[in-house]
């Protein structure tokens, strides 16, 4: 058997409170993870991961149904494993005694679980958040909702796709490295959930060219594999008042992208800051788009 | 850094996969070097593909329009060869080892010539599966210049994708076989009085596609630029496909051999139905996106008008209108 040498890959670092893990880390080169497989015990289907993931993530914390507090819309089975759009939407308003401070997006059987942590600014009005994921085998897909008493709830979906975190994704290479870091921001005007006021709130999607590798994918002829590269932090302000803020990880799809629903502080600039795990920053700053009969 | 149990292991699972696929994988590639035995169907002598001799020295075996199964052994595509004075050029070569080694019976049994050269106009899995047929004419093997990296990444994904699909029996023997001949913008092969000219494309249905030109006959195999009656799939580029229909129309061609359908003789309206799908289909995703509608909302309705123009269209549809969406929001 010839040897392949194989790369070290990029560390996965820590954030977040050590009991609620948003990301896990692997502080250790792959020879070791290599010895490690050799004699660890894959998950077999139909083994129930969530309840030692639910201890990882949230400890010994009480985690209750979430159905009347929010939604998570996800397809049943996925067009595109590396491609899967989900919505999460709050099924109450929220008011200053009880709103969703974050949302933790869990993926059970991909290798990095934990796809996204979205922290929600406390005036932010935030009431629907979509995304894009990668989903490596028939899974459930996890919404926990954490509210500003500490209580926790949570919905899910099962997701019927597979490959997404270690299958090709990309149609376009060369385009996704060319122009990573490019961003673009679209604004809408529309209400969204009952109780928001129409033309206060509205709706804003980030998108950002980043080829979010997942350090899965092996160049198979050289064993080496794609550096994992990936979009680490997203924070979304008005002027200086943050709206929302998102850990990711290689869960996210190619090219990230977050659609939400915001209530409007000003008509300050919408400013945008994302740092990958390579540490490259990339910036952007909109003019806030006034209401006009084009985009209502 | 804590790394958590759980994650150490799924981690260490996703990797000893992809161990394994090196593993088994650098038994697997080759450059084109071996010559290997191989069964096909329940090895009895191997029965030659039925061909179809469309111009003079220009023979093709149609495919099916499914997926592939093990009952029709991955045989979706169009595969074929041409036979000029001195030698005998394959162009892609099917969805499994037997597919392969049924074409090259259905070579040798009309000609004695020397298979000089295997062409493949892309990556995709029905079109690459038989290479290793060929093995033993050492051949060139020839594609895009980004084919190479396509197999690259996706060849083992292929082979465990299939193996599942259509069963390990039929994945027996098939091998993937890396390029010794790259295509950077054209490449003329001579099969002795016959030129064949080789052009790379702009990514279109995939990053490095490739078409075959023979000048002889003015046939051009398209490849996967052209589908007639199976949904075209879209696994690379959906605006770039339209501006590559664009060129092609332009070519003199007599006879046009599509990836997937029937042969065609009347280019330039055979590319027409293609192009009215993918327009469709972009116009419907620019709407969706102008007037702020999500993914999944346009996923469900884009192109439905084409519904029945269309074999497989549930089938595709869906999976283009995603990757299209993706992509035209950046317009």
């Amino acid at each position: 058997m010839t040897s392949k040498k194989i790369v070290e890959r990029a560390e996965f670092t820590n954030r977040g409170s050590s009991r609620r893990a948003a990301l896990i880390a692997l502080g250790r080169t792959i020879a070791i993870v290599f010895a490690l497989s050799l004699s660890a015990t894959p998950s077999m289907a139909g083994d129930d991961v969530w309840p030692e993931l639910k201890t990882e993530i949230f400890g010994e914390r009480t985690i209750h149904d979430g159905n009347a507090q929010l939604s998570l819309d996800a397809p049943y089975r996925a067009q595109d494993a590396a491609l899967v759009p989900i919505t999460i939407k709050t099924a109450v308003p929220q008011s200053p005694a009880h709103k969703i401070k974050t949302i933790t997006l869990v993926i059970d059987e991909n290798p990095v679980p934990v796809a996204a942590v979205f922290h929600l600014a406390p005036n932010s009005g935030i009431a629907q958040l979509s995304t894009r994921v990668r989903i490596n085998a028939y899974s459930h897909v996890r919404a926990i909702a954490e509210m500003n008493d500490g209580k926790l709830y949570m919905v899910s979906r099962f997701v019927k796709a597979s490959g997404g975190c270690s299958a090709p994704a990309s149609k376009n290479q060369d385009q996704a490295i060319a122009e990573m870091g490019k961003m673009r921001l679209r604004q809408y005007m529309k209400a969204t959930t009952p109780g928001d006021r129409p033309g206060k709130t509205r709706e804003a999607q980030l998108q950002i060219r980043h080829p979010n590798h997942s350090g899965l994918q092996m160049d198979q002829l050289t064993g080496y594999y794609l550096h994992a590269h990936y979009v680490e932090k997203i924070e979304i302000k008005q002027g200086v008042s943050l709206i929302l803020t998102i850990d990711g990880a290689i869960s996210l799809s190619e090219d990230p992208t977050v659609r939400f629903s915001y209530t409007p502080v000003s008509k300050e600039k919408l400013q945008v800051r994302v740092v990958d795990s390579e540490g490259k920053i990339f910036s952007g700053s909109w003019s806030f788009q006034e209401a006009s009969e084009k985009n209502m | 850094m804590l790394a958590s149990r759980t994650t150490e292991i799924r981690l260490a699972f996703a990797f000893f996969l992809s161990a394994a696929s090196i593993w088994s994988i650098s038994l697997l590639v080759t450059n084109a070097t071996a010559g290997q035995t191989m069964s096909c169907g329940q090895g009895v002598g191997i029965a030659p593909a039925k061909v179809d001799e469309i111009a003079p020295g220009v023979y093709i075996r149609q495919g099916v329009h499914a997926l592939m199964t093990a009952a029709n052994r991955g045989a979706i595509a169009n595969i074929g060869f041409v036979v000029g004075r001195d030698a005998v050029a394959v162009i892609d070569t099917g969805g499994s080892a037997c597919g392969g080694a049924r074409l090259r019976a259905a070579i040798v049994a009309r000609t004695g010539l020397p298979i000089r050269y295997v062409i493949n106009t892309h990556v995709h899995p029905d079109h690459i599966f038989g290479n290793a047929a060929f093995l033993a004419d050492k051949p060139e093997f020839i594609g895009h210049h980004r084919l190479a990296r396509a197999l690259a990444m996706r060849g083992a994904y292929y082979i465990n994708v299939n193996r599942e699909r259509m069963g390990a029996r039929l994945l027996e023997g098939t091998k993937i076989v890396r390029p010794t001949k790259s295509v950077f913008d054209t490449l003329t092969l001579d099969l002795g009085d016959r030129k064949l000219v080789l052009t790379a494309n702009e990514t279109a249905h995939t990053d490095h596609d490739l078409t075959v030109f023979d000048q002889k006959t003015a046939t051009l195999w398209t490849g996967d630029l052209l589908f007639r009656e199976h949904l075209p799939v879209v696994d690379g580029s959906l605006l770039g496909w339209l501006r590559v229909i664009d060129k092609l129309a332009l070519l003199k061609v007599a006879w046009a051999i599509p990836g997937h359908g029937s042969v065609a003789g009347n280019w330039p309206d055979a590319l027409a139905p293609q192009r009215r799908y993918l327009t469709t289909l972009a116009n419907d995703l620019r709407k969706f996106i102008e007037t702020g509608r999500t993914m999944s909302e346009a996923v469900a309705d884009a192109a439905q008008s084409e519904k029945a123009n269309w074999r497989l269209f549930n089938e595709f549809n869906s999976r283009n209108a995603t990757a299209g969406f993706a992509e035209l929001e950046w317009e």
